[in-house]
């Protein structure tokens, strides 16, 4: 594996431009200040309780995710390059979700196989021949972005069914704000704070057609139980609009209601941060208690719109992340501008033999994981852990797909050695709307806390910074 | 609003306010069991305060006796009583997180600080009476810090009277406790069978509803078992008596009633109980019975609450 790319420090001793002043003022700075601000940063997280719980830790239902104080920067140009990549990766998904459900014009042209759609079970045929408003199915995605070089943006991952994290870039640079005014007085940062307000003028664009002039949009919750309800409870706050259990909905005559104090009181958008699989008992599984029952029906006769729509699982995942290029390709005729990790596709006989012969250099994920959960980091695990996933591939390998492992670039971070790198990651949050597709810009920096370690998920050990975009 | 998030406000309200009540309730009782027995007769107090707490059948399948020690844990830190203090404030705590959208963030801190405190410092209960004293000024300045808040940072809209409704309730239902266990020292002079004993009785009775230094303003006389029992119930300026809670309360409903357009079964239930208050004086109601009329007002307060419910949060 080449030495990481660090977005500081240019080998030789200079520094890349965006960190010049940040350089300085950490010199200007105690290791003391530094470390005194840290513990003020993990207080002020505990008190707000922006928490998360990790399913199966019984310890500790609710965690803080650590903060790294020092902020990741990418110059204006930097960030343009990606905004512009971005949209037209988002485009591009919704326009493949579009056909999947309707002409499967891409299929028909053989630039993705059959099988990897109509087997997977995130594809929804209830979704079949179903009118989305304005065609937009992906309205929130946060797409997982690394850097391994000075050119490129790759994408690591796209996240078209509920992404979370979009309240820590928020509180991040509230918290900064708070604790470190000096520095922000010394660069240009641009400001995030618009995204709730841009969030809500996106999900009450694509209201159905019934809907009055000012639609009613609530977001629709698992509950306090579910690891990203700090996350919930934070936006519909920001937004000012209701946040709703399923029990606090009912379907009536095809439409979707709330029980308020003053009666029911229909909803037209759903920003719904429930699984597909829970969203409607009569439609996905029975022993769900989390959905609607007759949302499904409601959403058929195009009475409520769901945000993100039912199905889009079919453009994350992992098995058709390979092709994305080639949809790219496809549906907009432009070259993509972010690029794809080259991926072998386990499936596939060739691509499986070279894999069993690279195990150790390679990181093998499950085709429908997330969270970093159950994939193999080939240079960081041990004989045992690859023979047994040598023997899981052998078994199934249209499970797995695999990637080499890749050289993620490093953030200057404070450990407890003082400053050094960690790998890191960014997710971008890209709203779309009937009319246009923004995004904030910045987004979430994911950062592996531990020396060398190339997780950044936050079930397990990763943590988080906030993500400065200058504004030159 | 949604019903359950003004279910989960009037609820968050009650468990705060019961907390308070309970931290009261254990005060007044370590102060009058402090005297030498011959001040305040053979009555075991810490059975007193269970019975005000309501929790004396739970406590008697757990405990024999009903001592300090028992009754303290109990009250205080039992995992095992529904509403003891712990309880109460994990149950505010989780209604907290439910509506965090409802609440403004000097609530929400007041909860989750309290929450964090009681994890942090009081998960192994206290071993000191000093350790307790801490403790029960940390749950009563918990709920001043709430009360406080929701009072200066809440907007006035359904939100705050569903929030104050569950207050009045719940403090109505308290107050009424105390005088339902205590009636037998707070007879008029003529029936009274006590003696200079029951002063401390007394005493302790205006402690736990902070109301000790009100009598004297009020009254400007030695404490008089009567004159106690008309400040708990008919005195409409002592924020914790039973008139002034249904005051509030029909305040309220009335807000709630304007701003939805509609008034309801809860309206006019409340504004029966309050004029029932309003009309009465402490003759008749010794007449007719303190007892009665305090069992009566237990089951219409209750009654409200379910009507509330029915009306409101389901």
């Amino acid at each position: 594996m080449a030495a990481a790319f660090d977005e500081m420090n240019i080998p030789g001793g200079d520094l890349r431009p965006a960190y010049q002043e940040l350089a300085r003022w950490l010199k200007e700075t105690p290791p003391e200040a530094l470390e005194y601000r840290r513990q003020e940063a993990e207080l002020l997280f505990r008190r707000i309780g922006i928490t998360f719980a990790v399913y199966g830790d019984s310890e500790s239902t609710e965690r803080l995710i650590p903060f790294d104080v020092i902020p990741r920067i990418m110059s204006g140009k930097e960030w343009a390059l990606l905004e512009k990549g971005l949209k037209q990766r988002v485009r591009a998904l919704n326009m493949f979700l579009r056909d999947i459900y309707h002409g499967r014009e891409i299929l028909r042209a053989e630039i993705v196989p059959d099988d990897l759609i109509f087997q997977n079970p995130v594809f929804r045929p209830e979704m079949n021949g179903q009118q989305v408003p304005h065609d937009v199915y992906v309205h929130i995605a946060g797409i997982d972005i690394v850097r391994v070089d000075a050119e490129d943006f790759i994408v690591l991952e796209d996240n078209a069914r509920t992404p979370s994290g979009v309240s820590y870039m928020l509180e991040n640079r509230e918290i900064m704000m708070r604790l470190f005014p000096d520095l922000f007085a010394r660069h240009k940062v641009a400001p995030v704070e618009r995204y709730p307000d841009e969030l809500l003028a996106a999900l009450r664009s694509v209201a159905p057609q019934g809907a009055s002039g000012e639609p009613t949009v609530a977001l629709l919750t698992p509950g306090v139980y579910n690891s990203a309800y700090y996350e919930h409870s934070f936006l519909a706050d920001k937004l000012g609009i209701e946040l709703v259990e399923g029990r606090d909905l009912i379907v009536k005559n095809n439409e979707v209601f709330m029980r308020t104090t003053e009666g029911l009181k229909r909803v037209d958008v759903i920003y719904r941060r429930v699984d597909d699989d829970f969203l409607d008992p009569l439609t996905f599984r029975p022993d769900s208690v989390l959905g609607v029952p007759g949302l499904m029906s409601a959403y058929a006769a195009g009475n409520i719109t769901l945000a993100n729509a039912v199905g889009t699982g079919i453009a994350d995942d992992k098995a058709i992340y390979s092709y994305m290029p080639d949809i790219v390709k496809f549906y907009l005729g432009e070259e993509p501008i972010l690029k794809n990790v080259p991926t072998w596709r386990c499936r596939e006989p060739k691509d499986l033999a070279y894999v069993l012969d690279n195990l150790s250099e390679l990181v093998v994920k499950e085709v429908h994981g997330s969270g970093g959960y159950g994939m193999l980091i080939g240079p960081a695990a041990t004989k045992a852990t690859i023979e047994a996933f040598r023997d899981k591939l052998k078994r199934e390998p249209e499970g797995f797909i695999a990637q080499p492992t890749l050289a993620l670039s490093t953030c200057p971070t404070c450990t407890e050695s003082g400053l050094a790198p960690r790998h890191v990651d960014l997710r971008p949050f890209v709203l779309t709307g009937s009319k246009s597709t923004t995004i904030v810009p910045g987004g979430l920096t994911r950062v592996a806390l531990k020396e060398g370690s190339l997780v950044v998920n936050s079930s397990q050990g990763g943590g988080t910074k906030d993500t400065w975009i200058l504004d030159e | 609003m949604l019903s359950r998030t003004a279910e989960n406000l009037y609820w968050l309200a009650r468990y705060v306010e019961r907390a308070e009540y309970l931290a009261r309730t254990i005060d007044a009782t370590l102060r009058v069991t402090a005297l030498p027995a011959a001040y305040i007769g053979k009555t075991n107090e810490w059975d007193s305060a269970l019975l005000t707490a309501g929790v004396a059948a739970g406590f008697y399948q757990a405990y024999e006796e009903a001592n300090e020690h028992n009754v303290v844990e109990y009250l205080s830190f039992s995992p095992n009583n529904p509403s003891s203090i712990r309880n109460c404030i994990e149950a505010a705590r989780l209604n907290s997180r439910s509506v965090r959208t409802a609440l403004t963030s000097e609530m929400w801190d007041t909860i989750n600080s309290a929450w964090i405190e009681l994890q942090a410092v009081w998960s192994k209960g206290t071993s000191t009476r000093e350790d307790l004293a801490k403790f029960l000024r940390f749950v009563q300045e918990t709920s001043l810090r709430f009360d406080g808040s929701a009072y200066r940072t809440m907007l006035r809209n359904d939100a705050y009277w569903f929030s104050r409704m569950g207050v009045h309730l719940e403090r109505a239902d308290n107050t009424a406790r105390i005088l339902d266990v205590k009636y037998h020292v707070l007879l008029p002079e003529e029936e009274h069978v006590g003696g200079p004993l029951d002063f401390y009785q007394w005493s302790s009775i205006l402690r736990s509803v902070s109301a000790l230094t009100a009598y004297h303003w009020v009254y400007r006389e030695t404490l008089k078992p009567w004159l106690i029992a008309d400040l708990l119930i008919l005195n409409d300026t002592l924020p914790r008596s039973l008139a002034s809670c249904y005051g509030n309360l029909v305040r309220n409903l009335d807000q709630i009633g304007v701003a939805y357009g509609r008034q309801g079964p809860a309206q006019r239930h409340a504004r029966g109980i309050r004029n029932r208050l309003e009309h009465s004086n402490m003759n008749d109601i010794f007449q007719h019975g303190v007892h009665e009329f305090i069992q009566e007002f237990i089951t219409d307060n209750s009654r409200l609450g379910e009507i509330i419910t029915k009306q409101y949060l389901i």
